[in-house]
């Protein structure tokens, strides 16, 4: 029944709706048509149909072997395990931009559904009409020159089988969560759009755009942390962020959401920041447009390989230039005109949190200058060259710091004016506790860096948790009542201080893991190597068959003073249809440090085998993911805030007037 | 000189996205263009370093070896082959035996990469020392100087200081 030319028949027939959801609404609104109008969101459930159908579709004919379809035989096969038959969907170029149009369209979907009552029947046309807009360049990209539905004849019996690095879990669910987060930032972006054809923006679209921006941000600080862990512990190398162009790409659009989330509060509160607002949320969305396009057209020299394909590039570009040029074009003819004339004190939040745009943006400038320079360099002077971790390290901490420094201490101050004897009395507690932990760790950190960084996210921990501790009066009354103050306190200033937390945690993760040691050793069985100040035994090596595999598997017993610590299994595993052998690391995270091991090949000298082994020995390694998941909590927490979700007072109904007025 | 109204200003102000991204999209544009092509190739990170001269650098050597510099092989009149290698990798160990047989004919300069004295000299002794002049990298700064992707690399000196040819994976008999 799911057959592939169904699939095929619904991914254009999203096209076509996608195509007149986004053309329609604006028709009507140029002739006051209420009834094209109000066809805005039931085109968008349509489409989000049309592309379920879709995509449920792919994973059928994946689930079923259907070799017949080319983009699945190019990359399943019959000995492939169930889940990554599924996840393999979006493993590949075609799958993942089906994937892309999908996760669109149920934005658009989304976006009607929580903007049934309390999103302005006009402002919501125009917004979900632009979603449409895009969607309608998605699909069509899609069916023109990446159809994951072609098929293919005669039939091969057997598929050739998908890259063993990406039969992982974290693998399965990195992509999904990361695009999630790239269109979620359409949202926004349509927002933007739609106010700037209004030429209005208000505290009420602050609101509505917040809870947009946090959930798209929430979902890609997930998705990158969870590409950051699969690269820690699939790829062994023992790294977890390689300043690798396609990485660079996803961090962004991180840095400007993150900027975007905290300026549509001032917008939300204060009425100001408007154009800056706006253009945060183009920026953003096209940042994560042009990453798409930066990996896929072969431009960047990364680990990341896509199926490369310049003439792919040139749509995808011309896509490019369509959406972000026609935007930007619209924002240089409106945006002068959008006024703020709302005033603040030099130290006030609103300063704080200006400066923390300004520095989000600049370390944006330096992550894009980053990865930009080498092809660039290549365009204008034909010499090669590679940027790396030294000049990020070198540029992005510096610029970071001051960050950290004011993260903790924005929240503490009033809107528009702040005393700031007020806000040395609020502050003494955490500058005494953060000196007498910088004593404490002062020996324990060897670089001026790491023990700035471990300092600053020190720093960014006490100060969110005293901020809370005196909003509730912690200490100053009864525990009781200080419960009730918590019960009360809205929710969105105890996710930011949350997801401040988290900042810090990760944080605390990055300056330790410069700590980080490893050795490369040859053992024979039964050997021990003294490392890191425990003793690693490699205590036995065996041969097990796996589903598509064949596995070699060491013991590795690490014991500090005799007692055991942990016990690791690095293995390698030898594909037989790809012919391919990749190692598969064995860690054991414990709180303070992680326990990691790689096998590497193995040699015979005179009648013992000697295995080469990788042993590392990375502190707080685990605290760097624990921060993000603790920053998406606070993210999610924020998003949950009742205040963002009530209706906002605007002009609700569409009134005669109101039509005149458009 | 009239001064621009405040309007004209921010006009003026809020068009720099737009000149800037249509630059860049233009760049890439061209990228695209020259790929098509041929002519622009960002993953061919190492053929720039062939006929050039060796990148600047002083390596100490690996007692009772010299170690050598930069200048050093400028000077040189006849070819040798430097080779990049390190004990804790077996495509090394593995190139050995062809270096030994390869040391009648033309001289080799090894530079033992991110490696521990000690291991080195282990290496060396077990799989045999072809090396005329060896230097040690320990920090693996020279490395990315000549711009290797691991180890083991050779590179062929010509006359003058210049490398005439490059192999990044492992000497075979093919080679």
């Amino acid at each position: 029944m799911f057959s592939p030319e169904l699939g095929h028949y619904a991914l254009a027939l999203a096209c076509v709706i996608a195509a007149v959801q986004g053309v329609f609404p604006f028709i009507g609104l140029y002739f006051r048509n209420l009834s094209l109008i109000n066809l805005a969101p039931r085109l968008a459930y349509g489409q989000c149909i049309a592309l379920t159908v879709s995509f449920i579709c792919l994973i059928y004919a994946a689930v079923t072997n259907d070799f017949s379809v080319r983009n699945i035989a190019m990359n399943s096969a019959v000995s492939k395990p169930l889940l990554y038959k599924i996840t393999g969907v979006w493993g590949n170029h075609e799958g993942s931009i089906l994937l892309w149009a999908f996760i669109l369209s149920l934005c658009g979907a989304v976006v009607s559904i929580f903007g049934r009552h309390s999103l302005p029947t006009l402002l919501k046309a125009r917004v979900v009409a632009v979603l449409g807009l895009i969607a309608t360049g998605f699909e069509l990209f899609c069916l023109t020159t990446s159809n994951p539905f072609t098929r293919l004849f005669p039939a091969p019996w057997d598929g050739q089988g998908m890259n063993p690095l990406l039969q992982d879990p974290g693998l399965a669910f990195h992509p999904p969560i990361l695009y999630t987060g790239y269109v979620g930032f359409a949202v926004p972006f349509a927002f933007a759009i739609a106010a700037l054809l209004e030429g209005r923006v208000d505290t009420a679209w602050g609101r509505w755009v917040r809870p947009w921006a946090i959930t798209a941000w929430c979902f890609l600080t997930c998705g990158i942390a969870a590409g950051s862990w699969w690269s820690y512990y699939v790829l062994g190398w023992g790294g977890y962020w390689f300043w690798d162009p396609v990485e660079n790409a996803s961090l962004i659009p991180w840095l400007t959401g993150t900027a975007l989330v905290h300026s549509a509060v001032v917008v939300e509160k204060r009425n100001t920041l408007k154009i800056w607002t706006i253009l945060l949320a183009i920026a953003t969305f096209s940042f994560s447009l042009s990453g798409t396009f930066l990996v896929r057209s072969g431009i960047l020299n990364s680990v990341h390989a896509f199926a490369n394909d310049p003439a792919r590039g040139i749509f995808i570009l011309g896509l490019l230039g369509a959406v972000i040029g026609s935007s930007l074009l619209l924002f240089a003819c409106r945006a002068p005109l959008l006024t703020d004339n709302t005033f603040f004190a030099p130290l006030s939040r609103e300063t704080l949190l200006i400066f923390n745009n300004i520095i989000l943006c600049s370390l944006c400038a330096v992550v894009l200058t980053g990865t930009l320079y080498p092809p660039f360099m290549a365009l204008l002077t034909g010499h090669v060259i590679s940027v790396g971790k030294p000049f990020f390290d070198a540029t992005t901490i510096p610029l970071a710091l001051p960050l950290f420094m004011t993260m903790g201490v924005a929240p503490m101050l009033p809107w528009k004016r702040a005393q700031l004897w007020t806000l040395l009395n609020k502050l003494w507690f955490s500058i005494g506790l953060t000196s007498i932990a910088a004593f404490i760790i002062i020996r324990r950190l060897y670089g001026v860096l790491p023990f700035l960084c471990a300092i600053a996210a020190l720093w960014v921990i006490i100060t969110s948790v005293s901020d809370l501790a005196q909003r509730i009066a912690l200490f100053r009354v009864a525990f009781r009542i200080s419960l009730t103050r918590a019960r009360a306190l809205p929710r969105a200033i105890i996710g930011s201080a949350i997801a401040h937390v988290g900042v810090g945690i990760a944080v605390l993760g990055l300056s330790a893991m410069s700590q980080a040691q490893h050795l490369i050793v040859e053992m024979p069985i039964g050997s021990t190597k003294h490392f890191a100040g425990y003793d690693w035994t490699l205590t036995d090596v065996e041969e097990k068959p796996g589903p598509n595999y064949t596995a070699l598997i060491a013991t590795l017993d690490v014991r500090s003073h005799g007692k055991q610590i942990a016990l690791l299994h690095p293995a390698r595993r030898h594909f037989n249809l790809q012919n391919q052998t990749i190692t598969h690391v064995s860690i054991a995270p414990r709180l303070l440090a992680d326990f990691y091991s790689v096998l590497g090949e193995q040699h015979d000298v005179t009648h013992n085998t000697i295995y080469v082994l990788r042993l590392h020995y990375n502190p707080l390694a685990s605290w760097i993911w624990l921060g993000a998941i603790v920053m998406t909590f606070g993210g999610a927490l924020a998003f949950s805030d009742r205040r963002t979700h009530t209706r906002a007072i605007y002009h609700q109904n569409i009134s005669p007037p109101m039509i005149e007025a458009l | 000189m009239t001064r621009l109204s405040s309007l004209t200003r921010r006009r003026l102000l809020m068009t720099i996205p737009l000149i800037g991204a249509t630059g860049v999209g233009f760049a890439f544009w061209k990228m695209l263009a020259d790929m098509r092509v041929g002519t622009f190739n960002p993953h061919n990170i190492n053929t720039p370093v062939l006929n050039r001269s060796v990148p600047d650098f002083t390596l100490p050597g690996f007692a009772p070896h010299k170690g050598f510099s930069a200048d050093d092989l400028r000077q040189l009149n006849t070819p040798v082959l430097v080779t990049f290698f390190a004990s804790w990798c077996i495509p090394c160990l593995e190139e050995m035996p062809l270096l030994m047989t390869l040391k009648k004919f033309l001289p080799l300069w090894g530079i033992a990469y991110k490696d521990k004295p000690y291991n080195i000299k282990e290496f060396l002794h077990s799989a045999g020392n072809p090396f005329a002049r060896l230097a040690q990298d320990q920090q693996g700064r020279v490395g990315i100087d000549w711009g290797i992707s691991g180890v083991p690399e050779s590179f062929l000196i010509g006359a003058g200081g210049i490398i005439r040819w490059h192999e990044a994976n492992p000497l075979t008999e093919d080679v």
